[in-house]
Parts: structure tokens; sequence; C-alpha cells
């Protein structure tokens, strides 16, 4: 399985690997710096194939002025580089810092620093009593943040593995969701819940659940799924400051990704999808760690001759329609890449949405590519198989095109 | 005399403890409603502890207190029961579940504490939201489902808020509260306000896993929470001691310490929480078990006498029931007379019919409140829905 690695690092093992990659600032989007990178492409077997000249350098338009201003007094690289963890630390750590109420409660953040190290160092910074080590009591201790959330506090509750929180879902459901609406607007619950998810690298069926397709129907929760360090970061601080609960889906192969990320602060926008790479002839719809995988399959689609608009709807509830809307009546076709299981999935709902709102415009039926409807194994192989692929997705692409 | 529990039919009858003769101060004055002078009152049963000392028998208490306690039991008595014929009207739809017999918890509680201390509560909610200052159209409102009720009409007779008063609810999920509880108590000790939470559950809530583990967090982080059973010994239909192979419910928090007190007695009930408050803010969590009763059904689709005999229920009344007890000491110490405390009742069945032909008048709420309040309008930009034609908000 061949990764992509940025030509500015090294190459090395093949834990982290840059997602230095083509981003047109969208018109809309908060973030004003501008990222342009060529690629390296890493077999399995250590040759490396140098695709530089086949990238494409698209120009950042004017909007960035700001970022060529700022750039010119920095060095020539402007903002600095983290890992996705790291990006996730400065969000949470800038928005402790700006507002007292909140605070983190999770199993193993404080002391331990997080078994994935997204809140490490925060304990010693901001005390017990603001970045707390709970029991393993799942159920009780999404309650406690709920109710603290009642009050005014900002928890963030974590979740080790996003399995784990299936024990929270009444709390998340029938309190969380539904308590705003069903106080006649008394109560905001300004909670945000997150933690890693999806499918690891062998990691057996419990933990390598898929929890957004179960909690896509609770009304009153916003979901967002964050798959770059930075819109993790953008993602983080605006789920802080937004005044409905939100989960933020992270993903358990996505915590070493490195890139560099603007220094000023930006937050992302919470129902904002984001286009990762422009295109006339198909959309394809992803999030989270299946982008990868779609970037990758458009790497060979760009040298079959095709050119796929490649948009990570970031927002899983509710969907951003607008963005994908004028995509779908630019190119008329669409693929659907995604990393939840078939039935019941983000995908099912997002074909279901674009059927209703976008059908004139279609001139195919939607092809969505989801995973299996098997609990994950635990075997490589058959797991790799679980999981859409790159293959998958080009003879997909090609499939709609004809 | 704490409560044998014995997994047997005789337990039943030990609810039908009377209430045993009481200390009062041999004075005799004329009817004054605004006295404040402080009676000492015995409470008839003593409490019973666990890992902590009781309180002391002796409540202090004045005539204004005691004619308070009177009247507000008597309209909460009158709402519940306006509420069952409403619902057999079919003006009120879905569950409904009367607290009547168990309005001494409410309103002994209250009178422990200020409104910036927090209750939460499961779904019999009516009288604990009447203490916390609801008003009657506010509670017929919300019942009926009119836009004046306290939620708008949206949540119905298990959800009602006053976040105002600190009056968190109202809900449905047996247990569910109690996670929430501890979550208030922890922001309460995290904004350091010197206040406490009273999270209220059930006999059958009382086996939820999820209240050792909101007590287990609440004692290890010293968290001034104060659960508070409500045992009127069945749990819909089931007794008891069906339900728990140990139903001293006060006990089962083992490191935390509990008291057991007559929950038909409204002055015991304030003085346990006046020591609760006080445990809580020094000590962190502890637990009160209430010995109260429920009249009526489980809701009002439950008789409520497929499980326990009427006699049981008349008896529990003649012998214990709440208001009768403040009665008959309001009348021995001359503080009103039969008359007089007759009026009040009178007037309150009237403020009731009032409320509830206000509430009638209410309108439903309109269509587009079916939208409203899902989301809470945060930051920037509003959704987009695939059902809703909203316009996007500009970003900032």
């Amino acid at each position: 399985m061949a990764t992509i690695v940025g030509a500015a690092t090294a190459l090395s093992a093949s834990k982290s690997f840059d997602s230095g990659k083509l981003h047109l600032p969208s018109r809309r989007s908060l973030s004003i710096s501008e990222r342009k990178g060529s690629f390296l492409v890493v077999r399995s077997d250590g040759s490396v194939v140098h695709k530089a000249h086949r990238a494409q350098k698209l120009i950042a338009n004017a909007v960035a002025t700001k970022a060529d201003s700022s750039a010119a007094s920095t060095a020539s690289k402007p903002g600095h580089e983290l890992l996705l963890f790291e990006a996730l630390r400065e969000g949470l750590e800038e928005e402790m810092d700006r507002d007292p109420t909140v605070c983190v409660m999770g199993e193993d953040v404080g002391h331990y620093g997080g078994s994935y190290k997204v809140t490490k160092g925060l304990a010693t910074k901001y005390g017990d009593l603001r970045v707390l080590d709970t029991p393993i009591a799942e159920n009780s201790f999404t309650g406690m943040g709920i109710g603290a959330a009642m009050t005014g506090l900002r928890p963030i509750v974590e979740g080790m593995n996003m399995g784990f929180l299936l024990l929270a879902f009444n709390q998340i459901s029938n309190n969380c969701g539904m308590l705003h609406y069903t106080s006649g607007g008394q109560f905001k619950i300004p909670i945000v819940i997150r933690g890693p998810g999806g499918v690891g690298r062998q990691l057996g069926a419990e933990h390598s659940q898929r929890l957004e397709s179960y909690f896509q129907s609770i009304p009153g929760i916003q979901m967002v799924a964050c798959s770059t360090p930075y819109n993790a970061k953008g993602l983080m601080k605006a789920a802080i400051r937004s005044e409905n609960p939100v989960i933020l889906f992270e993903h358990v192969l996505l915590y070493n990704l490195k890139e560099r990320i603007p220094d000023e602060e930006y937050v992302c926008s919470l129902e904002e999808a984001e286009m990762v790479r422009p295109g006339e002839h198909v959309t394809i719809l992803t999030y989270s760690r299946m982008r990868y995988h779609v970037m990758q399959a458009a790497k060979t689609l760009v040298n079959k001759g095709y050119d796929p608009e490649v948009i990570d709807i970031r927002s899983l509830k509710p969907f951003d329609l607008h963005t994908i809307g004028n995509s779908v009546k630019k190119t008329h076709r669409v693929l659907i890449v995604e990393e939840c299981m078939r039935t019941g999935g983000i995908g099912a709902s997002l074909t279901a949405a674009i059927t209703e709102n976008f059908n004139d415009y279609l001139d195919a039926p939607i092809i969505c590519l989801s995973s299996q409807d098997v609990p994950t194994p635990y075997a490589g192989t058959l797991e790799e198989w679980t999981v859409v692929q790159p293959a998958q997705i080009v003879t997909a692409v090609e499939q709609l095109c004809q | 005399m704490a409560l044998a529990h014995v997994a047997s039919s005789t337990s039943r009858s030990n609810l039908l403890r009377p209430i045993s003769a009481f200390v009062s101060p041999n004075l005799r004055r004329q009817l004054s409603t605004d006295d404040t002078r402080t009676l000492t009152i015995e409470t008839s049963v003593p409490f019973t502890s666990h890992k902590c000392e009781s309180p002391s028998r002796s409540v202090d208490t004045t005539p204004s207190e005691l004619l308070s306690f009177f009247r507000d039991m008597a309209t909460m008595r009158r709402m519940e029961i306006a509420a069952d014929s409403l619902y057999k009207a079919k003006l009120i739809r879905g569950f409904c579940h009367l607290y009547d017999g168990q309005e001494a918890v409410a309103v002994g509680m209250e009178s422990a504490i200020t409104k910036k201390d927090s209750i939460i509560t499961a779904y019999r909610d009516h009288c604990t939201f009447l203490g916390r200052g609801g008003t009657l159209l506010e509670v017929f409102s919300e019942l009926m489902g009119r836009i004046h009720g306290c939620s708008k009409g949206k949540g119905g007779s298990m959800h009602f808020y006053k976040k105002d008063s600190g009056f968190y609810g109202g809900h449905g999920i047996v247990g569910a509260q109690i996670p929430l509880g501890c979550g208030l108590a922890f922001a309460q000790k995290y904004k350091k306000d010197g206040t406490v939470t009273f999270a209220l559950y059930g006999d059958g809530a009382a086996n939820q896993g999820q209240l050792f583990e909101a007590l287990n967090i609440s004692a290890l982080w010293d968290l001034p929470a104060i659960l508070v059973c409500e045992n009127n010994h069945y749990g819909m239909g089931t007794a008891e001691w069906r339900a728990a192979k140990s139903p001293s419910y006060y006990k089962r928090g083992d490191y935390v310490p509990g008291l057991k007190v007559d929950g038909m007695d409204a002055l015991a009930v304030k003085q346990a929480c006046k020591f609760a408050k006080e445990h809580a803010l020094k000590n962190g969590p502890i637990i009160l078990e209430m010995d109260t009763y429920r009249y009526h059904g489980h809701s009002m689709s439950d008789p409520g006498s497929t499980y326990r005999t009427r006699d049981e229920i008349s008896g529990v009344r003649q012998e214990r029931d709440p208001i009768e007890r403040i009665r008959k000491l309001i009348l021995s110490h001359d503080l009103a007379t039969e008359k007089e405390l007759k009026d009040t009742e009178k007037e309150v069945r009237k403020l009731v019919d009032d409320a509830i032909a206000q509430a009638k008048e209410s309108p439903m709420p309109e269509p587009h409140e079916l939208f409203t309040n899902v989301y809470a309008k945060g930051y920037g930009v509003e959704a987009f829905g695939a059902d809703r034609k909203e316009v996007r908000a500009v970003l900032p």
C-alpha cells in the first residue's frame, strides 16, 4: 500500500506522514493561509517515485493578502509544523486559556497525559479541577459533563475510544441532545464530546467502531469529523466555543499526521465542508481517514485523465448541502467514500439527502463506497478488505464516468 | 424504631406507624400568621444514620413557617388531584406521575435551602417544580401542552425546568438524572459557590449502576452532592423488597454517609436537609432516604391497587398523611383555627381552578415552534439542513 509523504520531510518510518496537499482557501473559510506542496509517493517496499512534476500548482487568489504580509515578515515558511494530536492540544490549550469555564474530563487525561497525548501537560498547567481524571464510568461522567454544562461550564468529555461512548448513549441522546428542546430553550448544553474512532491497525472489532452512524439521528447535537491538523485545531476551537453539544470524531490512525499550521489564531466553521481539490468530472465526498485514500486514488485518476472534485464534508450533522450542492450542480456525478458501515451509515443519509435535493442535477445514480457490514476482524488482510481501498475508488469513478 | 427490613408482607405494616405524641411549649396565643417566635417540635421518628451522626430530633420552626407548609402542601395536593381529573378528561395525555402523599419532601427540602442550591429530580416533578417557585399556570399549561407552560409545551409532564431558581428538571429515564445532579454539584464546586445540589431519585432508581458510578466520582472529588432517595416503597408495580436485596437505601452508599428520614414529616425533612447541606459542603456527598408514600399509582395508567391493598393506602392516609400532621400541629399550638385552615384550603382550591381555567385559554404552540430550540444559536452560521430551506448567514 503506497503512502504519501511530503516533499519537505525526510523519508521516515511509515507511522508519520505529511499531509501536505494543495489547499485552495475557500472564500467562506476563516483561515487565511495558503499552502502549496508537491508530492512524493513512497511505495511500501521503500522505493520513491517523484510525481512532483505532475502535481498541480494552483495559485491562491488575492483573498490571502494578510498571509502574504505576515509571510514576508517571517521566515520563508509561515506557521509552525506539528502533528495532529499536538494541534488538538494547542486548540484545547488556547481555549482553556481564553475561557476559565472550559474543563476536560476523561479517563487518563490528567496525570497520564491522555492515551493519545492530546491532553499532555495540561493537568500540570491547569490543575486537577480543570483536567479531571475520571474512573472508568462513561455513563456517569458523560452525565456529569452534561449536568455541569447545564449550569454554564464548558466541559470536554474525552472517550478513550469512541466505542466506549456507547455506554453513555442514553446520556448523549436524551440529556445532551434533547435538553435544550424539552426545557423550552432554558438550558444550553455547550459540551464537546470527542474521541478517536475508526478502524485502526488490527485493534479488533470492539475497538474499531464508527459511531457516527449511531449518533447521527439524535436531534440537537452537531457532529464533526477532523482529518488534518489544520482542521483538527480549528474544529476543536469551534466546538468548544459553540453553544450546542458537539461530537468531534477523530481517527486513531490520523494522530501522527504532520502539517504546517498558521501561528495566528483561527477557527473553522462547524457546519462547513472543505474543498480539498476542485475538479470538473465527478464529486467525491469523504471525511476523516478516507480523505487520504481518496487523494491517493485521485492521483491515479488524474493520470488516467479524470478530474475529480474532492470535498471533505467535515460536518456530519448537519451536512453542508450548500457546498455539496454547488459541486453536484457542476459535475453531475457523485461518489461517496466513507468508513462507516453500509447500513445506516453517514453515506446512506448523505445519499438520501442529495437525492432529495439535487435529483435533477444527477446524471448517474450516486455510488456510495463504505465499509462492509461486518465486525472488523483482527487479521490484517481481512481488515484491509473491510474498508474502502484506493483501487476500489478508482474503479467506482471509472464506472460513474462512463 | 427504625424500619425493619424484612422481605415479607409484614413490612407493609411498618408504613402505618402512628404519629406519636410530641413535646410542645405550653403557650397559648391568639392567631398571628406573621409571628416569628420559635417553636421547637420533636419529630415523631428519630433519624437513623449510617457512618455519620444523626441530627437532633428537635426542630426549630416558626408559626408562619408551619402555616406556609400547610398552604404549600394543600396547594400541591389540590394540584395533583386536579391533574388527575384533567387526565381523565383527556386534557393531559401521555404520562402523568402524581406526587400526592409525598408533598412533605418537597416542602421540607425547600425550607432548608435557598434558590441558589440546585434540585434535580425524575419524572414525578410537578410539586418539586412548584416548590421551587413555579406557578400553577405554568404547571397546568405545560401539562396540557400550551405555550405558557414552563417548557413552552414542548416538554410535558416529565420535563419541567426552572433555570432561574435552580430547578434542573424533570427527567424521564430512570436514574439518568443522578449523574446530571453530580455534574451540577461539580459545577458548584468549580465555581466555588458554596451551594449544594439535591439529586432526587426513587427506590426503583436506587438499583441503577449509574447511581453508584456517580456516587463514586462524587466521593472521590468531594462534590457537594446530596442524593435523596424518595422511597415510596414501590418501583412502579414492584415492591422494594422484591427489587433490592438490601432495601436500606441510606446504607447502600457504603463509604458515603447516609441518613434515614421520615419523609411524611415536613419538619424532619427540613432538619435532615439542613444537616445534609452542612455536611455536603464540608465532607462531600451524603445520601438521604426519605421514607414516604404515594397515594396514586405509579402514573395515571396504573390503578395502584394491584400490588398493594386499599387498606394499606387508606391506613397510611389516616395515620401518616403529611398535611394532617401539620394541621394537627397548627391546631394544637393554636396558630390558626379549624375554620381558617378550611378557608385556606378553599382558597387554594379556587386558585387551582382559576389556574386551570387560565391554562385552558392558553394557545397551543404554533407549527414553527417545532423547529425552534433544537440548537442554541451560537457561533455565526445557521445550520443548513436538507429539510429546512433556511438561507445561510454570512460567516464573520
